[in-house]
């Protein structure tokens, strides 16, 4: 429409008479700083947010599907635990059976059966509670395990029946906080297991939905699955509050791994197809998709990010009113420069031009500057996380998982934030700056002159 | 000769609610190139309609307003614009500079709403600071309006109005906040345009001012009461 040089020209005449009035100026465009401010970090906190939940899921593993033992509710357990002899307690989950079966359905690369328990075990003194997990060597593979020292079990200790462990790093430490557990016997319910490995710090992984919960891998003790079959045994008694109750269980867990992503969500059909044949109906297992869960965060992300953006971007609408309810006052105060213009000349566009720059260079300046505060989203939020750790949380909320959540989330600036951001404001300067740009140039020039 | 300007049975009506003022009644007048006429007359009998009509700053109720062979009455707003930007010099009685320019950037101002160029050449700027000069304030360019005397102001006014190079000036009550000595060298600067061959119209109260004039129009009650060479420069 414009000659570039008239538009540069414009814009430092704008600059010029934004200047006159910088106070004024300056508190009007506040308005747009924090709401292009608050548009970026809620964007960066609903991102961060959702990345913190998918680095979750995928530490489940994006090709996984997990099939869990679940416990059927109280009063289905009573008639199903009397059907089958009140000796061996509640037997329930997943079969041996139930493992050679999936092993075998297509597009499978790999499976490990997992049997665990929470018990006491034992070195010397020391007899901290951990998770003794029955597995095979596949294991570290899914669930990304690293070893420290020393080797994992492998399909030879199984085939033996060997009695050995590997030690999770925490409760390694906690065993044996001053010597090399490599060669030592770990001692779990009535036999003794020799260290062979120890693994690799891993962050927790999250509890998803309401069948899996948290695993805290650091705490773990695995031993291979036929010795802990052999050992241990399937029935688990335990006698709380003067009730004696016991389990019966072959497997807890069946971790399927396919080849390819699009082969998850078919194959997790077909795994509950056969599982609803085999256990005739009886609800007592679960399968977690974690690519579905992926999916899920996917959305829930987007919907966090409509919904923390609409609530930003109505604090620009509310500085955009700011900032027009100024230039009506303004465009009033220079009535007599707008007759002046006119008289000398200027098109009514020419003074439309005029002031809507000056809005939009006011409205996108401001767009600039919370730009470079939105960039500092990550130290900000540093510091809420500071505040809200020493002043809110105490002891016992400390390690809650919401709290956890919280202080373990680092805003990720969304790149494309920026420049839509920016661009909104320049928007906002647009539409909040034509009222009054048109309604001083259709002013009466000769009026205008005579205005005092 | 030729016609800067040509009035026909001019009327300008204002509507004020239930009431109509009639500004203007039927004024006819002819304005050669190079003409240097004096409005005169009674406070209210519509000097300054008549000249804001002169000024394109407003279109004519009824009759019709010729200027350069065109009729202004039926132009657009847009042309109206043009017009007044390129064939008009406006000088106020209050001077209507714009607050935040320079004396530099004061003249400047009708340069950038010319039609074809924009854009202030090196050439524009020696214009500008060539009539700077010519009204004496060559070294008070980077003042601003506040810094000026009423009289320096009103010499910056002129040079603004000359800048497009016009063929009318059109000036209401120009020397009406000076005082006689200022208003005298007022004057001469608009009689050496005059003599430059710029056509000049100016309402004004003052006899002194009028008489330098060559031609003196009265009017009374939107109509021309009298038209001619009414004045003198020396006496009556
Ligand atoms: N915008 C307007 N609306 C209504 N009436 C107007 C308007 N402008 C001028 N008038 C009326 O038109 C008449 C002529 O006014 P004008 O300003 O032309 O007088 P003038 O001769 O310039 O007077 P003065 O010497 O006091 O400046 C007056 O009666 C005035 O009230
Ligand atoms: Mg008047």
């Amino acid at each position: 429409m414009l000659p570039f040089g008239n538009t540069l020209r414009a814009i430092r005449l704008a600059f010029k008479s934004l200047l006159l009035h910088k106070l004024r100026s300056g508190l009007t465009m506040l308005g747009i700083v924090f709401g292009v401010f608050s548009v970026i970090a809620m964007l960066a906190i609903g991102e961060g947010a959702s990345a913190q939940a998918q680095q979750q899921v995928l530490a489940l593993g994006a090709t996984n599907i997990i099939v869990l033992s679940v416990k059927p509710p109280a009063d289905s357990a009573q008639a199903s635990g009397g059907g089958r002899g009140r000796s061996f307690g509640l037997q329930y989950g997943l079969l041996r059976s139930d493992y050679r079966l999936l092993r075998g359905l297509p597009k499978i690369v790999g499976a490990v059966p997992i049997r665990e328990i929470f018990s006491e075990t034992r070195y010397l003194q020391k007899t901290p509670n951990a998770r003794v997990v029955g597995c095979t060597s596949q294991y570290p593979d899914m669930n990304h395990l690293t070893m420290q020292r020393g080797r994992f079990i492998a399909d030879a200790d199984e085939d033996k029946l060997l009695n050995v462990c590997v030690l999770g790093a925490g409760i390694a430490a906690e065993l044996f906080p001053f010597e090399d557990p490599i060669g030592k016997a770990v001692q779990i319910k009535t036999y003794r297991y020799e260290v062979i490995g120890i693994t690799q710090e891993r962050t927790a992984s999250a509890a998803i939905g309401g069948s899996m919960s948290g695993q805290d891998y650091n705490k773990d003790i695995y031993i291979p699955l036929k010795t802990f079959q052999v050992r241990i045994g399937d029935r688990v008694a335990t006698a709380q509050a003067g009730s004696f109750s016991a389990e019966q269980v072959e497997l807890n867990q069946i971790t399927i791994q396919v080849r390819d992503q699009k082969d998850v969500l078919p194959t997790a059909e077909v795994i509950k197809e056969s599982l609803a044949r085999t256990h005739a109906g009886k609800k007592d297992w679960d399968v977690v998709v974690p690519l579905e869960l992926l999916r899920q965060a996917d959305q829930i992300r987007q919907i966090f990010n409509i919904v923390l953006g609409s609530i930003a971007a109505i604090s620009l609408v509310v500085g955009g009113i700011g900032i027009m309810n100024i230039m009506l006052a303004t465009v009033t105060e220079r009535t007599r420069e707008i007759g002046i213009r006119r008289a000398l000349g200027a098109r009514r566009t020419d003074i439309v031009q005029q002031f809507l720059t000056e809005t939009i260079v006011l409205a996108g300046a401001g767009g600039l500057i919370g730009v470079l505060m939105g960039l500092a989203t990550p130290v900000a939020f540093e510091g809420i996380q500071w505040v809200v750790e020493n002043f809110v949380l105490d002891s016992g909320t400390q390690n809650s998982p919401l709290s956890k959540m919280f202080t373990d989330m680092h805003p990720k600036i969304n790149w494309f934030s920026l420049p839509i951001a920016f661009g909104i404001s320049v928007g906002i300067g647009i539409i909040f700056g034509i009222y009054p740009a048109r309604a001083a140039a259709y002013m009466d020039p000769i009026e205008a002159l005579r205005h005092e | 000769m030729r016609l800067a300007a040509q009035l026909i049975d001019l009327q300008k009506h204002y509507h004020l609610g239930e009431h109509t003022v009639m500004a203007l009644r039927g004024v006819s007048a002819d304005f050669p190139e190079g003409d240097y006429v004096a409005i005169m007359g009674s406070s209210g009998s519509g000097k300054s309609t008549l000249l804001n009509i002169l000024g394109a700053l407003d279109r004519p109720t009824l009759g019709n307003y010729i200027l350069a062979g065109y009729d202004v009455g039926s132009m657009s707003d847009d042309e109206l614009s043009e017009i007044r930007n390129r064939r008009i010099g406006f000088i106020f009685q209050s001077y209507n500079l714009i607050a935040q320019n320079t004396v530099l950037e004061n003249i400047q101002v009708p340069m950038l709403y010319r039609r074809d160029a924009r854009r202030i050449s090196a050439a524009d700027e020696h214009r500008c600071l060539d009539l700077a000069e010519k009204v004496g304030l060559g070294e008070r360019l980077d003042h601003r309006p506040f810094q000026l005397s009423g009289g320096q102001q009103q010499r910056v006014a002129i040079a603004r109005a000359l800048v497009n190079d016009p063929e009318i000036i059109l000036a209401d009550e120009p020397t009406g906040n000076l005082d006689s000595a200022t208003e005298k060298d007022i004057m001469n600067l608009l009689t050496a345009l005059n003599n430059e061959g710029r056509t000049i119209i100016i309402v004004t109260h003052e006899t002194s001012v009028a008489r330098r004039a060559k031609r003196q129009i009265v009017m009374k009650d939107g109509l021309i009461e009298r038209d001619g060479m009414l004045l003198t420069e020396d006496g009556k």
